[in-house]
């Protein structure tokens, strides 16, 4: 005899708080995770936006006159830190990853809900650590690569706190990823095959194999790190005959997987999106799969190009040129899918098809210029300039946070059971295209005409161009006004959006919009055919 | 059928051109004032043109999906059925391989040209048989290669400062001075945390690294005063770290070098 305990009857239920008050609880639900992670991680990026702000501010003239230097520093330290640990990891892999996978597997919830919500609530605490570091006796100012000996030499309590926080996010990182790889793996709804998962699952697989590889270095590596800063340990600390270039060895041997962290499940995600508003299935299922996986293998062996002027011998500078730039073969492979999964359809123009084209055309262009960064003759003049700061913000803003809002435009009314409104949608999108070109596309030049990164200064003969880009930030911050009144007037007075609106085809539409916290009345249905669009109903594997 | 190609064909052709057209008239870099910027500027502008065709390919890709296959008002149900097509995928993965594998070999050319891929723990012999081929890079003793350039410059990078010892005049300067068309060679290191030495009219970088010395060598082809610019954030004041490399005609560095020259002392 077996007898099935459901987890969710177990958990004492009259004491689980009820409505929007969930949100503030320790949840065990995957869609209240998932959308806790979601409000988080865009609370940081207001934080982080706010930081990019004063940075373009100070930037707009030559001298350094709006902020003190070591405050500047402290500034761009947190900027990135923030953006990357605290909106765009969790975001795209703890919020869309929570909401989405448990449905796409035919699963009631993730494998792991109680260690789910313990990786969401490391979150906030270390992030607002990491943010009052700054009343204590300022925060980290060696960047967010926390280089040493600079890091080893600034006031310590900062880079401490600093250090702390990370080790927390990479702690919630490592417990989210487990968690997508025993759900994906083992909790499949029988019958269902591998190859018949939605393509955002097997970018949350590669994202997490990423993730569960390389984030224990990085920890690894800061607890050396902070050894040498509170214990005068010599591990990087030159002076007790350390090595700073193994810190860096083993920093980036995290941090470049980390941008396939932040890009993978993007990749996936648009492969959701595009199918559905273009009505035509995902071109090329099985090479994309392919071409995630060949990612995440090069992913691995390309670090080194962060350090081609660190003095790398010859043939280690070689062998990561040709690692690098052939990580362009796999995501070209996406690349041309998509637009063939464009070609063909018939594509409703919408906002969250708007951003994920959007997505396309930016994405195109940053990796084109990390081809040629890629190039070891190539990036020892653009290397620690402006050149890379548009190139990793092409990456990562026109990439990855042009996909999070496409997804939002996308998903909310599965989550909410309202539609968002399509002209403040298609005006956010706008303004935010636009704002992006004209921040970013500048410092190209800049870059290559003599501007270094992470400067609260610079020669007057660059000041109109700077100029120009700081407009675009400006612009970027004047579009998230439109976006946030879209979400909460939709929110309260948003048309009725019915069960499917889209007329998609995954497993989330299939139930009612907001989903019971079953996910299903009754019993998961078996969808082998996610992307079957075109086909006659009754050829349809449902 | 016929038309549709040649409209393809043209508008192909037409991105080619632009594309080109771009690569040769628009200049995005500075002044060319060493031996390897000619050659950097060769590089950047194939990879300049090739970028050019793959970005606006792709865009009018794009674009033209968004308006030609947009969904009409009077339109309903969805778009073909279309899966897949697997000589497709195969030409799409192996024409960027081939790309992706001649820009490697031609940059790895290029780097050989600027003498990067030379070895750098080299030996005596080494060095005076093929010295054109140092340029960027780590040497455990330097000692022997320093003797035997004329031109042999001590770098030591400070917060937030350059100085440049000149151990043949015996005498330190805060300004780099250089004559025009010698090889200048360089050891560089750092007393405090990482710095970088870049001249971006030289397209030259390397880091100055605590405890560990790197070399630096190149060739200024251009008299003029070009900026030392630190790239490497090393504290508060990095973007105000900065110094002048004085590249002039052979006679004014002598006159500047014997001005400067101190008498050996003899302890």
């Amino acid at each position: 005899m077996t007898i099935s305990i459901d987890p969710q009857k177990t958990n004492n239920e009259s004491l689980q708080p009820k409505g929007w008050l969930r949100y503030f609880s320790f949840s065990l639900d995957h869609k209240v995770i998932g959308i806790q992670y979601l409000v988080c991680g865009f609370l940081f990026y207001l934080i982080g936006g706010s930081l990019a702000s004063a940075i373009r501010i100070e930037l707009a003239s030559p001298m350094s006159d709006f902020m003190p230097r070591d405050v500047y520093n402290q500034v761009l330290t947190l900027h990135g830190t923030i953006m990357i640990f605290l909106w765009i990891v969790p975001v795209v892999n703890g919020a869309f990853g929570n909401y989405l996978i448990p449905f796409y597997v035919g699963a009631r919830d993730m494998a792991f809900p109680r260690l789910n919500a313990v990786a969401f609530w490391l979150i906030p605490p270390s992030g607002l650590m990491l943010v009052a570091s700054y009343f204590v006796e300022g925060a980290a100012q060696a960047g967010w690569t926390a280089y040493p000996p600079l890091s080893i030499t600034t006031p310590q309590s900062g880079q401490i706190i600093w250090i702390l926080s990370v080790l927390l996010l990479g702690g919630s990182s490592i417990f989210g990823g487990i968690n997508f790889i025993a759900t994906i793996i083992k909790l499949r709804r029988p019958g269902l095959k591998l190859m018949q998962l939605p393509m955002y699952c097997w970018a949350m697989l590669g994202t997490s194999l990423l993730v569960v590889l390389s984030t224990p270095v990085l920890a690894g590596t800061l607890i050396l790190l902070s050894f040498d800063i509170i214990a005068n340990t010599g591990f990087f600390n030159p002076v007790l005959g350390g090595n700073v270039v193994v810190y860096q060895h083993l920093f980036w041997f995290y941090s470049h997987p980390a941008v396939y962290i932040m890009v993978l499940p993007a990749f996936g995600l648009v492969s959701e999106i595009l199918p559905v508003h273009a009505r035509k299935p995902l071109f090329g299922y099985t090479t994309m799969v392919f071409s995630i996986m060949g990612i995440v293998v090069l992913g691995l062996v390309v670090w080194a190009h962060h350090m081609f002027t660190s003095g790398t011998p010859p043939w280690m500078r070689l062998f990561f040129t040709i690692a690098t730039a052939f990580i362009a073969v796999p995501t070209g492979i996406k690349f041309f899918n998509w637009v063939a999964t464009l070609w063909g359809g018939k594509i409703s123009i919408n906002s969250a098809m708007l951003f994920s084209c959007g997505f396309i055309i930016n994405f195109v262009f940053g990796g084109i210029t990390g081809v040629a960064l890629a190039q070891v003759p190539f990036d020892i003049h653009v290397h620690d300039t402006y050149f890379v700061v548009a190139h990793f913000h092409y990456i990562v803003y026109g990439g990855t946070v042009f996909i999070i809002f496409s997804s939002i435009y996308h998903w909310f009314p599965k989550v909410t059971g309202k539609m968002l409104n399509e002209k403040l949608g298609i005006l956010h999108f706008i303004i935010t295209f636009i704002g992006f070109n004209l921040c970013f596309a500048p410092q190209h030049w800049l870059g290559l005409n003599g501007m270094p990164r992470r400067v609260a200064e610079y020669d007057p003969q660059f000041q109109f161009v700077n100029q120009i880009s700081s407009l675009g930030a400006l612009l970027m911050a004047i579009s998230t006004i439109p976006f946030l009144i879209n979400v909460f007037l939709s929110v309260r007075n948003g048309k009725d959006a019915g069960d499917n609106p889209w007329n998609a085809l995954t497993p989330e539409w299939l139930t009612s919009s907001p989903p019971p916290v079953e996910n299903w009345e009754g019993e998961a249905p078996l969808v082998e055919e996610p992307y079957g669009y075109g086909k006659e109903i009754s050829e349809r594997k449902l | 059928m016929l038309n549709k190609n040649i409209y393809l064909i043209l508008i192909i052709s037409l991105v080619f051109a632009i594309s080109f057209w771009i690569g040769f008239n628009v200049n995005l870099l500075p002044t060319e004032a060493s031996i390897n910027a000619p050659i950097y500027d060769e590089l950047f502008k194939i990879l300049f043109i090739i970028g050019l065709i793959i970005f606006i390919g792709m865009t009018i890709a794009v674009i033209y999906s968004l308006f030609r296959f947009r969904k009409r008002n009077d339109q309903i149900g969805d778009g073909i059925a279309l899966e897949g097509n697997l000589s497709l995928e195969i030409v799409w993965t192996i024409i960027p391989s081939i790309i992706v594998l001649l820009i490697g070999l031609y940059s790895y050319n290029i780097y050989d040209r600027m003498g990067g891929m030379k070895e750098l723990n080299h030996h005596h012999e080494m060095m005076s048989s093929n010295s054109e081929k140092i340029w960027a890079g780590i040497s455990q003793t330097s000692d022997n290669e320093l003797a035997i350039n004329n031109l042999s410059i001590e770098v030591s990078a400070m917060q937030f400062a350059f100085l440049f010892n000149y151990p043949k005049g015996n005498f330190i300067s805060g300004e780099l001075h250089v004559p025009v068309d010698q090889k200048v060679s360089m050891k560089m290191e750092s007393k405090d945390v990482i710095h970088a030495f870049w001249v971006p009219e030289f397209r030259i970088k390397q880091d100055i690294i605590p405890g560990q010395p790197t070399i630096l060598n190149f060739t200024p082809t251009k008299v003029g005063k070009y900026p030392i610019i630190c790239a490497e954030l090393c504290g508060p004041y990095h973007g105000g770290m900065r110094a002048s490399i004085i590249v002039e005609e052979e006679s004014d560095y002598n006159e500047w070098f014997n001005k400067n020259k101190k008498p050996e002392v003899n302890l």
